[in-house]
């Protein structure tokens, strides 16, 4: 019988070995992503997140699938202060997050600032969290700058008064035919901004979480109604196991 | 099943209806009178939640179905409107996408427990095929219900596996055509799509449950000793090894679906998206013809099939022999019962070589899988050819092993505990 | 068989089981019939609509949509107003009791609004939903459609559908095809002529 068993976990060794899949992660820039520490319980975070986004991107970004009512429901910001300090175009509250952004801005940016719903999801809060830390200075860039995470992005540093200026860092290393070549192994700081580090490491990561809580906004409230699910339903597999186990008595 | 005498009630309602529908000789002969074997073990729930989860899919696919816009401007934003702006919307739709996997992962055990049991074996080989002609037909609607989001990997997994067709000599080029109604993915794709992921589809899938479950009550259940409850029957003429399917297995199926519901609600309230298997990442992007994901891979409970369809190299200037083992990957399942000649239906009474083979099997299979979700470099294709090999080895060997391994004796009543 | 089947037990854990499953049943089943009710894009289209009346004359109207639905607000003189209270006995409900209105346009009186010198009211006919056009000019027998409104016509809207006529308060006339006066919904000011409509969740609250 328990030939059984063993067989199952033969079976599933290969999977097990190889499954931590990310498929859309792996094929990122150089180096690994930097760990956000992003909670979408933290609910102040998710409001300094909101106030960063609609104040430094939200002329560009749309979040087209947030309504504002539904942002400040969950978010726990009163009415009167998102439309005084949150609001800045013609939209109502009940309208989505539009960009004043026109729809030719690809012509200004040679590609149309994405809309950022659920980018999140697409791509990860991580990524997100990493790519707002890694722009560095790049003249061959229309911007001068250029993004470890995304190379090749046409997004100027729109951040860079509050973090300042980095530096790529390069490595040598061998690639795949054996030649040795530069590769980019990280960025370093080159001029100061506005902010600390550590400042500047809680202003990203508070927009991080906001657009993680953007891309579903139900998820705390899911999770939490999950731990009354899987008791609710732990309670009744008790009842039925009960009721089975009476019954098969009959049975020898 | 013409309805007895005394089961025409004289009294009340049901002697109403039985007297104008077999609804008490139905009753009785489908399940408080159908005698199950009493050995059933873990693999004998896989048959009933599988059930279960076809009705969560109709019942969440209709409601889906309401909000959701079946044209390629407006699929996408009515799934993120469903997400955010219908109530409960996200539950619905966490429990679709759950289920379509969930269903995967049961009817892969499913079809297991035959290959462990002897369950496609005479008299149950027109069971078995309209179990592989249900397998057919729901990877047909996995794939379709796929492509209705209009994410970026519905529109690149239509893309490839549509062209898949294109492969086929002379009538390849008209037919991928035929079957996107457009000269690319387009509207017309996703319209056409979406009837048959709705109605037709679903209707099919209905249809062979139903005459699976009658081709089952026919000949009556297998077990797991394999062998023939009917052969020992009592006096009272039900088989001695039998219980009644009601209220034994009512009532332990039901212990059943409540753990599976603990998995499967696990899943959907805390990790809905199971790492990118069950919901992947570029999905939640939409569909750009001009941009393909950087890493195509269809769903996990594809991937086993498409690797196979990657390992297989082009011959000849055409790619047509990999689709031919796609589809051959498939059609041999339904040759089973006639490539099985082993005189004992249980892997309990077999021999070694059919163990090694089950489980070279198993291996081989989730290999493939992990090698269809991964980009085809370092020793995955490698991998993947290998394990083509023993995929098919395993069937297409099975009338010499089967016929030349060992047997242990049989016997006349069912065994274990129960 | 060893033991005797206790049945009693046996009906106990049944019971307890059945009544558990139907809560966990009753808990899944609202879900799926919430998700009926309308949804947070319904209820931002079906949102409040503000309307700047300040550029209408006296005895001119215009027309917003609102919730789909057309909406008059029509600017009346003081002359008009004042004698709203005179054709009382020519109206089927004068009063508004059958008709349907918030409570403080009801308690409004003929006026039959909150601020008597702009009339708002849903341009939908209580008889079979057509739009009816505006006819604001007191004893003015023939301003619309070549009908005959009457002598002494009070000025109001017209129906040219079947004919149904209602006063400037949109107060249906007796023997007309339409039952009830014209519906107002619920509104309200927000400066001297910036008109809020649909600022209720239930405007219809007579």
């Amino acid at each position: 019988m328990y030939k059984r068993w063993i067989l199952i976990a033969v079976a599933l060794l290969p999977a097990a070995i190889a499954v931590p899949v990310r498929p859309a992660l792996a094929e990122e820039g150089e180096g690994a992503l930097l760990r956000s520490g992003a909670d979408i319980n933290d609910t102040e975070s998710l409001q300094r997140g909101a106030r960063n986004f609609m104040n430094y991107c939200s002329g560009c970004h749309s979040l087209t699938y947030l309504r504002y009512n539904r942002m400040a429901e969950d978010l726990k910001i009163p009415e009167s202060e998102l439309t005084a300090n949150l609001m800045f175009t013609s939209n109502k509250v009940f309208d989505g997050i539009n960009s004043a952004m026109p729809q030719d801005a690809a012509d200004w940016f040679g590609k149309q600032p994405p809309d950022l719903s659920l980018m999140a999801r697409e791509r990860g809060v991580d990524y997100i969290y990493s790519y707002m830390k890694g722009f560095y200075v790049d003249n061959t860039r229309p911007w001068g700058v250029n993004n470890m995470y995304l190379p090749g992005a046409s997004m100027p540093h729109v951040l860079v008064e509050l973090q300042g200026l980095q530096k790529p860092v390069f490595k040598n290393e061998p690639d795949a035919s054996g030649s040795a070549h530069m590769v980019l192994a990280g960025v370093a700081p080159l001029t100061p901004g506005t902010m600390s580090p550590q400042e500047y490491d809680v202003f990203v990561r508070d927009i991080a979480n906001f657009l993680d809580y953007a891309g579903e906004p139900v998820k705390a409230k899911r999770q939490s109604l999950g731990v009354f699910v899987t008791l609710f339903l732990l309670v009744g597999f008790v009842f039925a196991y009960l009721l089975k186990k009476e019954y098969w008595k009959d049975v020898h | 099943m013409a309805a007895a005498p005394e089961s025409a009630d004289s009294k009340g309602l049901i002697g109403w209806i039985d007297r104008r529908f077999p609804l008490t000789a139905l009753w009785r002969s489908q399940v408080s009178e159908y005698y199950a074997p009493k050995n059933f073990n873990f693999w004998y729930y896989m048959g009933s939640l599988a059930l279960f989860v076809l009705v969560n899919q109709l019942v969440t696919g209709i409601f889906l179905t309401m909000n959701y816009n079946p044209s390629a401007a407006g699929a996408f934003a009515s799934v993120e409107y469903i997400m955010r702006d219908v109530n409960w919307g996200w539950l619905i739709r966490y429990l679709h996408s759950t289920g379509a996997s969930a269903f995967f992962i049961l009817v892969y055990l499913h079809m297991f427990r035959s290959l462990l049991y002897g369950s496609h074996r005479k008299p149950r080989e027109l069971l078995w095929i309209f179990g592989c002609l249900l397998f057919l037909v729901l990877m047909a609607e996995g794939f379709m219900g796929y492509v209705l989001p209009w994410g970026n990997m519905s529109y690149w997994g239509a893309q490839v596996i549509v062209s898949l067709f294109g492969s086929l000599p002379v009538i390849g080029g008209g037919l991928v055509d035929w079957i996107r109604g457009d000269y690319v993915i387009a509207d017309a794709t996703l319209n056409r799509f979406f009837a048959l992921h709705v109605a037709a589809l679903p209707l099919a899938l209905v249809f062979l449950v139903i005459a699976h479950l009658m081709a089952l009550h026919e000949v009556g259940s297998n077990n797991p000793d394999g062998i023939e409850i009917k052969k020992h029957k009592g006096p009272d003429g039900h088989p001695l090894d039998g219980i009644p399917f009601h209220p034994y297995y009512t009532v332990k199926d039901l212990m059943g679906v409540m753990f599976f519901l603990v998995l499967f609600c696990g899943v959907i309230f805390f990790a809905p998206t199971f790492g990118g298997l069950f919901l992947e990442s570029p999905n939640f992007g939409p569909a750009n013809p001009l941009q393909t994901p950087p890493h195509i891979a269809p769903v996990w409970y594809f991937t086993p099939f498409y690797a196979m369809l990657r390992a297989v190299p082009s011959f000849a200037g055409t790619q047509v022999w990999g689709v031919l083992v796609l589809g051959a990957s498939v059609l041999v399942l339904f040759f089973v019962p006639w490539l099985d000649r082993s005189p004992v239906a249980s892997i309990r009474y077999r021999g070694p070589i059919y163990k090694l083979m089950l489980a070279i099997f198993v291996v081989a299979f989730i290999t493939l899988g992990v090698c269809g979700l991964r980009p085809p470099a370092g020793i995955y294709p490698m991998l993947a050819k290998v394990c083509t090999i023993l995929y098919f080895a395993f069937f297409l060997l099975m009338p010499w092993y089967t016929r030349f391994d060992s047997v242990k004796p049989v016997p006349e009543r069912v065994t274990g505990h129960v | 068989m060893n033991e005797e089947v206790d049945h009693s037990r046996r009906r106990l854990l049944t019971a307890a089981t059945a009544g558990f499953g139907a809560v966990g049943v009753a808990f899944a089943a609202v879900p799926f019939i919430s998700s009926w009710q309308p949804s947070a894009r319904a209820k931002a289209l079906g949102a409040p609509v503000s309307v700047d009346a300040s550029k209408l004359e006296e005895g001119q109207m215009l027309k917003v949509v609102w919730r789909g639905q057309p909406v008059f607000v029509v600017r009346r003189s003081k002359a008009v107003v004042e004698q709203l209270g005179n054709h009382n006995d020519l109206l089927a409900d004068p009063n508004s009791d059958d008709s349907l209105q918030p409570v403080y346009i009801k308690d409004s009186g003929p006026a039959r609004a909150r601020n008597p010198e702009y009339w708002v009211g849903l341009a939908v006919c209580t008889h079979l939903g057509c739009s009816p056009l505006g006819a604001f000019e007191p004893n003015n027998a023939f301003q619309v459609a070549g009908s005959d409104l009457g002598q002494n016509w009070p000025g109001g809207f017209y129906c040219p559908c079947h004919g149904s006529k209602y006063d400037i308060s949109g107060r249906v006339f007796k023997s007309m095809p339409a039952p009830k006066n014209l519906t107002v919904p619920s509104y309200t000011f927000s400066g001297d002529a910036r008109i809020v409509i649909g600022t209720d969740e239930n405007p219809k609250t007579a």
